[in-house]
């Protein structure tokens, strides 16, 4: 073999390899992307059925609630046009809570309840997961962000203002 | 007054490193080497400047000054000390800081380090730094200045974002910023190489040490992170894919190649033109990740700051740096020839096959965190990629490298005759093969497909980076630290294989509810819920759940998670109790009140975890004694000591 020929099949096999994980890649890229879908678009029927999927909004005053001792947990997703009721066994983040954002992984169910197998509740200062935030300004052409920090107080109080 | 004497002299600091850039890419254009002494003297001063600015900012932080805007949005008067001080670093503004003060020191040691380099160099990549110094100077003071005054000051901070107060958060950003800026070192020497026209293999040896220190400090940095997000964030994980750490973590991989790159380039004159681009791209990666977390363009708990002018700034920016940066690689590209030829099975053969396959690992993580922003941007709805794609994909490069570096350690340069050392390999895999294999289903008695196979390959790694020092101390032959810290870095990635594996295929992990005087078993652990109790720190109170921890009936450990409440900004945080036992990491993070006297609680038990933060310890030792090897500091003697010289001792 000729250095040619030889550096010909290091470089063949170098594209062959490339190209293969690029088309792995690709496949693996398309079936693990997960969308994200608001209470309105899942009211709509826009979700497939069985699919996993990201469902993002705020959750509803009032609507957490659980059996005692129960680590089955249920609340209401809203985008304050539709509602999807949801529904999750585990600890709840840290940044959960009532009137603020949150974002849940899972499927529906054949009652129209999200079953979540994961939910994140992780955003910034403002409460509010970038995601959430734009379905809401898609939806009303505003951004909530008031309906903030309700941690110790059941009504949304405006975050602390600096220079006060 | 401090407040106004900081952004003095940061703007004193950006027309120092204006002068800076200008005398040091000026100076040896038009050949006036007295322009190029000035170089010197315009980094002191500014180096002294941003010292000072910073001063000024921790001054303002320590004496609670809530006049200054950032240090009312950051601080508190309740905030201990310690996390006053770190609070500096705490928020966009601050960090941006942070990173030009890194970039200075990077370009004082440089200066001093190259004192024996050829001047005209020396000018030049202090110039190419003063013109990075420049760039990030002013965007601070355009559109991130920390020391804007606040009228009428406010009688008290907003306080640190609570999870920001842990000490593993405080050293995180000061060491991953020097590994990032430290690729600044890099990109600075294949720019004045360029500008030069200087293309042999000299600038790839006097760089090596500098990059191989940058990825030492990137290596700790990175782990560093991991294990904050393992035991403050109470998710118990280790890595999640998150945006903010792709972003540290492509510059780690292209990093990676870019050493190994070097080595090439250093030794056989090789791959000159890719070791080019390969400085060109990591700095590059670095950039875009400070870029990604500081914009808030990316969908994540990093991103304190949401100012799209700052991100349009940074993008113009890296637009002119890299542009630049390219353009001069195509003009300089015609002086790029390689001479020396290398046959397949040669060393070189292998580091290039290592640098295919990090630069794929680096592309796969790129795509799967640029494609929410891309198909959000072009309306194609949101979307979200998370380890479901990252982890296949990472691993389908990763193993076969792996597995690719345990044949080419024993490769020799040039020459392609593996034959030599056939034994060698066999004989280590089939010793890898039946230890990992025995770990597998003799200890942990079950796992994925793949356990094994990576099992193997992990202490294959190790086995196979300690034949050849092995090999040297048997014939009383020299050790160059080189070798001394490839093969400890080697044994640190192995390390790290063998954990990653074990954690990834037997992690139990479970929520349990509880009541007072109930036990659960997970993973063989049982604990007993003895009760909660409140807790109270200086500026958080909360509840403290306390656990029996027992083992086979034997007590392991008594547990105490907590739940913590901060006053001021009414946040909620974790604080997880973890516990080592056996090499397992046992880990209880409190839940909430469930009710009729239960609590939930969430239990992890991770095999080696541990090892996985050790191991990027080992490989940064690793890389810090090969920096430290003589032939790099004797930069002009080194061409005739090059090479290892076998001594009878």
């Amino acid at each position: 073999m000729t250095p040619r020929r030889r550096r010909l099949i290091l470089v063949l096999g170098i594209v062959a390899g490339v190209s293969l994980a690029g088309a792995l890649a690709l496949n693996a890229f398309k079936r693990n992307v997960t969308f994200f879908f608001d209470p309105t678009a899942v009211s709509r029927g826009e979700v497939a059925a069985g699919r996993a999927f990201r469902l993002g909004g705020m959750v509803t005053q009032g609507s957490l609630k659980r059996a005692p001792g129960s680590l089955e947990v249920r609340f209401v997703v809203t985008d304050f046009s539709h509602d999807v009721p949801v529904s999750y066994t585990g600890v709840l983040p840290d940044l959960f809570r009532e009137g603020a954002g949150v974002v849940a992984h899972g499927s529906m169910r054949g009652d129209g309840t999200f079953v979540a197998d994961e939910v994140l509740a992780k955003h910034d200062e403002k409460y509010m997961p970038p995601e959430v935030a734009r379905s809401l300004k898609r939806r009303h052409g505003e951004s909530r962000t008031g309906a903030a920090p309700g941690a110790a107080t059941p009504a949304p109080t405006p975050p602390p203002s600096t220079g006060s | 007054m401090l407040p106004e004497l900081g952004h003095f002299a940061l703007i004193l600091a950006l027309l120092l490193a204006g002068l800076q850039a200008f005398f040091g890419i000026a100076g040896p254009m038009v050949g006036r080497d007295r322009w190029s002494a000035a170089v010197t003297p315009a980094l002191a001063g500014q180096a002294v400047m941003v010292a000072t600015a910073v001063a000024c900012l921790i001054a303002s932080f320590v004496g609670n000054d809530f006049s200054v805007q950032y240090v009312a949005d950051n601080s508190n008067s309740a905030l201990p000390l310690f996390y006053r001080v770190s609070a500096m670093w705490g928020a966009h503004e601050g960090s941006l800081l942070l990173w030009i003060l890194l970039l200075a020191l990077w370009s004082v040691a440089v200066a001093v380090g190259s004192a024996r380099l050829p001047p005209r160099f020396s000018a030049r990549v202090l110039g190419v730094l003063g013109l990075v110094s420049f760039g990030f100077l002013l965007f601070t003071l355009a559109t991130s200045n920390p020391f804007l005054r606040l009228d009428p000051p406010a009688p008290d901070g907003r306080d640190l974002n609570p999870i920001l107060q842990d000490p593993g958060l405080a050293i995180h950003p000061p060491i991953l910023y020097t590994g990032y800026v430290g690729f600044a070192v890099a990109f600075a020497f294949a720019c004045a190489a360029m500008l030069e026209g200087r293309l042999d293999q000299t600038w790839a040896r006097w760089t090596r040490p500098w990059t191989t220190a940058a990825w030492a400090f990137l290596t700790c940095g990175i782990a560093l992170g991991s294990f904050w997000a393992y035991y403050e964030l109470g998710w118990g994980g280790f890595w999640f894919w998150d945006p903010v750490e792709n972003a540290s973590f492509m510059p780690w991989l292209v990093g990676t190649a870019l050493v190994h790159s070097l080595a090439a380039t250093d030794k056989r004159g090789l791959f000159k033109s890719w070791t080019l681009l390969l400085a060109i791209l990591t700095f590059s990666l670095s950039m875009l990740g400070t870029f990604l977390v500081r914009s808030g363009v990316l969908v994540s708990v990093h991103s304190f700051a949401a100012d799209p002018s700052r991100g349009i700034f940074i993008l113009a920016f890296l637009i002119v740096m890299i542009g630049g940066a390219l353009s001069l690689y195509a003009w300089r590209a015609p002086l790029l020839k390689s001479t020396a030829g290398f046959e397949l099975g040669a060393r070189e053969s292998f580091l290039l096959f290592n640098n295919v396959l990090l630069v794929i690992a680096a592309t796969t993580v790129f795509a799967g965190t640029l494609a929410p922003l891309i198909s959000d941007s072009l309306g194609l709805g949101t979307v979200s990629v998370g380890p479901p794609y990252f982890n296949p994909t990472f691993m389908l490069s990763m193993l076969p490298l792996a597995a690719l570096m345990c044949v080419g350690i024993h490769a020799n340069w040039k020459r392609g005759r593996l034959s030599d050392a056939r034994r060698a390999i066999l004989l280590s895999l089939l010793a890898a093969a039946v230890l990992g294999c025995g770990i597998t289903f003799g200890i942990y008695s079950n796992g994925h497909v793949l356990t094994p196979v990576a099992m193997t390959i992990g202490i294959w790694i190790i086995i196979s980076s300690l034949i050849e020092p092995l090999y040297r101390v048997r014939r009383h032959l020299s050790l160059p630290r080189a070798l001394i810290g490839m093969t400890i870095a080697h044994m640190g990635l192995g390390t790290g294989v063998i954990a990653l594996t074990t954690v990834q295929s037997f992690t139990v992990e479970r929520d349990v509810s509880l009541s007072v005087g109930e036990s659960a078993t997970i993973g063989g652990y049982t604990l007993r819920f003895v009760g909660v109790k409140p807790v109270e720190g200086p500026n958080y109170e909360g509840v403290g759940g306390t656990f029996v921890v027992t083992r086979g009936g034997k007590p392991v450990a008594v547990m105490i998670p907590q739940k913590r409440q901060f006053w001021i900004q009414h946040q909620v945080t974790s604080e997880t109790a973890i516990r080592v036992d056996h090499g397992n990491n046992l880990l209880l993070a409190l839940g909430e009140d469930l009710g009729a006297g239960r609590w939930s609680v969430r239990v992890q038990v991770r095999p080696l975890v541990s090892l996985i933060w050790l191991a990027a310890l080992i490989m940064a030792i690793g890389a810090a004694i090969a920096a430290s090897d003589r032939r790099y500091r004797a930069a002009r003697a080194a061409e005739s000591a090059a090479g290892v010289v076998a001594e009878r001792a």
